[in-house]
C-alpha cells in the first residue's frame, strides 16, 4: 500500500468538468485506487500535498494569485504535471477576458453592467478574495508542464488511457476518436 | 472630403473604367483627394462594376493608401535594421520633438503625418526618409529641423533644397538626393550600352534559338531563387494562351537590397531591351514593369526612356523593321507592400487586386498575369539576358562559377567604409567582398536580406553563388559590438509587419517566433525555448503558403545555427519553479493596485521572487 505512486489533482480556473470526466471512468476508479494513492484532490478534500507525487493532474488555467500559488505547489511536489482540458492547456473560456483590461472587466462586472446592483460603488477588495492576474494564463506559461491533454472536457477514456500509460511507463496511444472534438 | 466621389469618378474614367487598372486608380485617387474615403470606394466600385468589398480589399492592403486624410507631407522614416543601426531612432525622436506628434499621427494644421516604413532601398545612405515621393538620405537631426521649418513656411516640397545625387539622379526628370554609390562596374549590367544592339541580334535569330542561347549561358534568376531563366522562357513559350506577358520584377523590397534602383537609374534601356528580347523569345507582345511605390521618383524618367525607345523603333509595332513583331511596356506602380516582390503576389497587384500570393502550381509560366502565360524576371536578369544575346552564351558562362555563371550585382550596407553597389562575378568569397567594401572587425554578415541567412566569421570563406550563399543582392555587414539576436529580432519585426495575413502559419507564426526570441533579449528565456524556436520555425517554413512565410523563420534558424552560444548566454535560471518568462509579481500588480493591498503570495517586488 505504501509503495503505491501518488496522484494529486486540482481545479484552478476551471469548471470542475474535467474532474467530473475523471469520475466518469466509472467502475475503473476501483482499479485506479488499486494502482495509486490519491494525495491532495478535491475528491478527498486534502488541501496540501502531503508526500512526493508521481503525477499531478491540473484542471483550469491561472486566473488568480491563488491559482498560481497552487500550481507552484504542484510543480514543487509532482514529478509529472499533466495540463488537462482546454482551460489548463489554452486558458479556455476564462481567457475570453484577455482582450479586455482587468479594470474594465471588474468595472463591467461590479459597477457598470446593466443588471448590477452595487450601492457601495466599490470593487470587491476583501483580503479573503484572491487577487486576479492581469490576464488568464495557460499553465505552461507559468510552470513547466510535461503533458497536455486537450478536450472540453477530455473524455473519461482519454484520461484513463493517459493515467494508465503514465503509471505503467508504456507509450500512450490515443485513438483518433478520443481526441476528435467536432 | 466632399469631392472624393467626383475625383474617383474622373480617375476611373481616365483608365477607361478598367477594373484591371484598379491599382493605378487607387494611386490616382489617393494622390488627388489625399485619401481613399468610403465614398470613394462606393464610387470606384460603381464605375468599375465591381463589388465594393473587392475595391476595399485592395485599398486597405497597401501601406501607401489611407482611408483618412493625412498631412500634406507624409514623412515615412525607414526603420529597417540598417537604418536603426545608423541612427534612425535619433531621427525619429527629432521628428517627434519638432512636430509634437507621435508616429501614426497627423499635425493639427494638417501639414505633416509621421509614419514608419520598412526598407526603402537606401540602406547605403541610411537613415533615409520618404516625404511623399521625395527621398531624403543620410538624415541628421539638424536636417530634421531644417526640413520641418522649410516645409512649414514654404508649404511645398519644391522649397526643400536637396543636394542632387550622382549620375542620372541629377537628371531633370529624376532630381533626387539619392546616390548610386556604384563602386564596381562589371562586364554585364554596368558595361557601356548601345540601345538596340542586343535586340537587333535577337531579331536576326528565330525565337527558339534565343531560348537555346539563354539556356546555354546557364543564366539563373537574379532575384535570389535562381531558377534557370531559359527554362522559364521555354515553359512560357510552350504554354497555350492567346496573350502572353513579360513582367519585370522591380519591387525590390528585400531589406538591404538596392541594386535594382541603381540599375533602373543607370541602365534602364538595358532592362527594357532584355524584356523586349524575352517578348520576342516567348511570343509576348506586352510587358509590365512592376515598380515599387518607394521608387516612384523614377517613374517620369523611366516613362521618358520608354517614350524614346518607342520613337527609336525599339518598342511598338514592327520593332527594328521586323515585320509583325510588336512589343510595348507599361509601368505598374506599387504602393508599399513587401509581399508583392513574391511573383504571384506581384501578379495579383498588377491585376488590380490586393497583393495576395496565388497558389502554385500553376506557375506563372502557365497561368500568370490575367491567367495568361507570363515570364517574370528580376530587373538584373533582364539585363543579363540582353547581354547574353549581344555577346554570346559562352562569353557569359566564362564568368562566375559553373553552376552560377555571370556576374552578380551586390548591394552592400552596414558597418563598412564603402557601402554601395558592386558588380562582381559569382564565386567571390565573403572575406574577399568584406575586404573590397572596407569592412573590419566584422562579426556577422546577413546574406540575402531578412529572408536570407546570418553567418558568422567561421563561414566567411564561403562563396557567393547559388549552391553556397545565395543572395538576391543584399549583403549587410555587422561589426564589433552588434548583437546578432537583436538584429534577428529586427528582421522578425519586419516579417510580422509584412505578412499579408492570408495564411495562419505565417500570420500567427511570425508573431510567436518574435515573442519567443524576445525572451532571450529580455533575459526571460529558458533552455526549452531553443527547442520551441526550432520546432515553430519548421512549422512556419513548411506550412506557409508563399515564399514570405517559408523564409520568415530564417533569421532565427540561421542565428540558432551560427550564433547558438549567444542564445545560450541569454538563458536564465531564476531559482523558482516559475518559468523565467512568468513574473507573478507583475501579473498581480494591476489587481493589487485596484484593491489597494499587496498580494497574499507574491509581493510586487520585481523578478517574481516570492515575498
Amino acid at each position: 500500500m505504501a509503495n503505491k505512486p501518488k496522484v494529486a489533482t486540482c481545479s484552478l480556473a476551471g469548471c470542475f468538468g474535467c474532474h467530473m470526466s475523471l469520475l466518469d471512468i466509472d467502475d475503473r476508479i476501483l482499479k485506479l485506487v488499486e494502482l495509486v494513492e490519491f494525495d491532495r484532490s478535491p475528491i478527498n478534500d486534502i488541501k496540501r500535498i502531503e508526500g512526493r507525487c508521481a503525477i499531478g493532474i491540473i484542471e483550469g488555467g491561472c486566473c488568480t494569485e491563488d491559482n498560481v500559488h497552487v500550481l507552484e505547489h504542484f510543480r514543487e511536489h509532482c514529478d509529472v504535471l499533466v495540463s488537462t482540458g482546454d482551460c489548463a492547456t489554452m486558458g479556455g473560456i476564462p481567457a475570453l477576458r484577455n482582450t479586455i483590461p482587468l479594470r474594465e472587466c471588474l468595472e463591467e462586472a461590479y459597477l457598470k453592467g446593466p443588471s448590477v446592483y452595487n450601492p457601495s460603488g466599490r470593487l470587491p477588495g476583501d483580503p479573503e478574495i484572491p487577487l486576479m492576474l492581469d490576464k488568464v494564463y495557460p499553465c505552461h506559461e507559468v510552470v513547466k508542464i510535461d503533458y497536455h491533454l486537450p478536450g472540453c472536457p477530455p473524455s473519461a477514456d482519454a484520461i484513463w488511457e493517459t493515467l494508465v500509460a503514465l503509471l505503467s511507463g508504456k507509450p500512450l496511444s490515443l485513438p483518433y476518436g478520443l481526441i476528435k472534438y467536432d | 472630403m466632399t469631392d472624393n466621389a467626383s475625383v474617383s469618378r474622373q480617375v476611373c474614367g481616365n483608365f477607361g473604367n478598367d477594373k484591371g487598372r484598379l491599382m493605378d486608380i487607387l494611386i490616382g485617387v489617393q494622390a488627388q483627394a489625399g485619401c481613399i474615403a468610403p465614398e470613394a470606394l462606393d464610387e470606384i466600385a460603381k464605375s468599375l462594376s465591381m463589388n465594393r468589398v473587392e475595391v476595399e480589399s485592395a485599398a486597405t492592403f497597401y501601406a501607401f493608401f489611407s482611408d483618412k486624410m493625412r498631412g500634406r507631407f507624409v514623412i515615412r522614416l525607414c526603420n529597417d535594421v540598417i537604418d536603426q543601426l545608423q541612427g534612425a531612432d535619433r531621427v525619429a525622436a527629432a521628428f517627434r520633438a519638432e512636430l509634437g506628434i507621435e508616429f501614426g499621427q497627423t499635425t493639427a494644421d494638417g501639414l505633416f503625418s509621421l509614419a514608419y516604413t520598412p526598407c526603402i532601398g537606401m540602406s547605403d545612405q541610411a537613415p533615409a526618409v520618404l516625404i511623399n515621393d521625395r527621398v531624403v538620405t543620410k538624415v541628421s537631426t539638424d536636417m530634421v529641423r531644417e526640413i520641418v521649418q522649410t516645409l512649414r513656411t514654404g508649404k511645398s516640397l519644391e522649397h526643400l533644397k536637396l543636394t542632387l545625387g550622382d549620375g542620372n539622379n541629377s537628371h531633370p526628370l529624376v532630381r533626387a538626393m539619392v546616390n548610386n554609390n556604384l563602386r564596381e562596374r562589371g562586364a554585364v549590367v554596368f558595361a557601356p550600352y548601345t540601345p538596340g544592339v542586343a535586340l537587333q541580334r535577337a531579331l536576326s535569330e528565330q525565337p527558339v534559338e534565343i531560348i537555346k542561347i539563354i539556356k546555354a549561358s546557364r543564366l539563373r534568376g537574379r532575384g535570389g531563387a535562381g531558377f534557370p531563366t531559359g527554362m522559364k522562357w521555354e515553359f512560357t513559350r510552350a504554354a497555350p494562351g492567346e496573350r502572353k506577358f513579360v513582367v519585370c520584377n522591380a519591387d525590390e523590397g528585400e531589406p538591404g537590397t538596392f541594386k535594382d534602383r541603381v540599375i533602373l537609374t543607370e541602365a534602364p534601356g538595358l532592362v527594357f531591351e532584355g524584356m523586349t528580347i524575352a517578348g520576342y523569345a516567348v511570343g509576348a507582345s506586352e510587358g509590365i514593369v512592376y515598380l515599387r511605390g518607394e521608387y516612384a521618383y523614377l517613374l517620369a524618367y523611366l516613362e521618358d526612356v520608354l517614350a524614346k525607345r518607342r520613337a527609336a523603333g525599339l518598342l511598338g509595332r514592327d520593332i527594328l523593321g521586323k515585320a509583325g513583331f510588336k512589343f510595348d511596356i507599361r509601368i505598374q506602380l506599387g504602393a508599399g507592400a513587401y509581399v508583392c516582390g513574391e511573383e504571384t503576389a506581384l501578379l495579383s497587384s498588377c491585376e488590380g487586386k490586393a497583393g495576395n500570393p496565388k497558389t502554385r502550381p500553376p506557375f506563372p509560366a502557365q497561368k500568370g498575369y490575367l491567367d495568361m502565360p507570363t515570364v517574370i524576371n528580376n530587373v538584373e536578369t533582364h539585363c543579363a539576358a540582353a547581354r547574353i544575346v549581344e555577346n554570346g552564351p559562352s562569353w557569359f558562362a566564362s564568368m562566375g562559377t559553373k553552376a552560377s555563371s555571370g556576374t552578380k550585382v551586390f548591394s552592400v550596407s552596414g558597418d563598412c567604409a564603402q557601402p554601395g553597389v558592386y558588380e562582381i562575378p559569382f564565386g567571390i568569397t565573403v572575406q574577399e567582398l568584406l575586404a573590397r567594401v572596407g569592412a573590419t572587425d566584422t562579426i556577422a554578415v546577413q546574406v540575402g536580406g531578412a529572408s536570407g541567412r546570418m553567418i558568422g566569421p567561421s563561414e566567411f570563406g564561403r562563396q557567393f553563388c547559388f549552391d553556397q550563399l545565395a543572395t538576391g543582392g543584399s549583403v549587410m555587414v555587422f561589426g564589433k559590438g552588434r548583437d546578432p539576436l537583436a538584429i534577428a529580432h529586427g528582421f522578425m519585426d519586419f516579417f510580422v509587419e509584412e505578412s499579408c495575413g492570408y495564411c495562419t502559419p505565417c500570420r500567427v507564426g511570425t508573431r510567436l517566433l518574435r515573442e519567443r526570441l524576445g525572451r532571450f533579449l529580455e533575459g526571460r528565456a529558458e533552455a526549452a525555448d531553443l527547442d520551441y524556436l526550432e520546432k515553430t520555425s519548421k512549422v512556419v517554413k513548411n506550412a506557409s503558403r508563399c515564399g514570405l512565410g517559408q523564409t520568415a523563420p530564417n533569421p532565427i534558424l540561421s542565428t540558432l545555427q551560427s550564433f547558438r552560444s549567444e542564445y545560450e548566454r541569454c538563458i536564465k535560471k531564476n531559482g523558482t519553479v516559475f518559468l523565467p518568462s512568468f513574473d507573478p509579481g507583475k501579473a498581480v500588480a494591476v489587481a493589487a493596485g485596484i484593491a489597494g493591498r499587496a498580494s497574499e503570495h507574491f509581493g510586487t517586488k520585481k523578478g517574481g521572487v516570492k515575498a
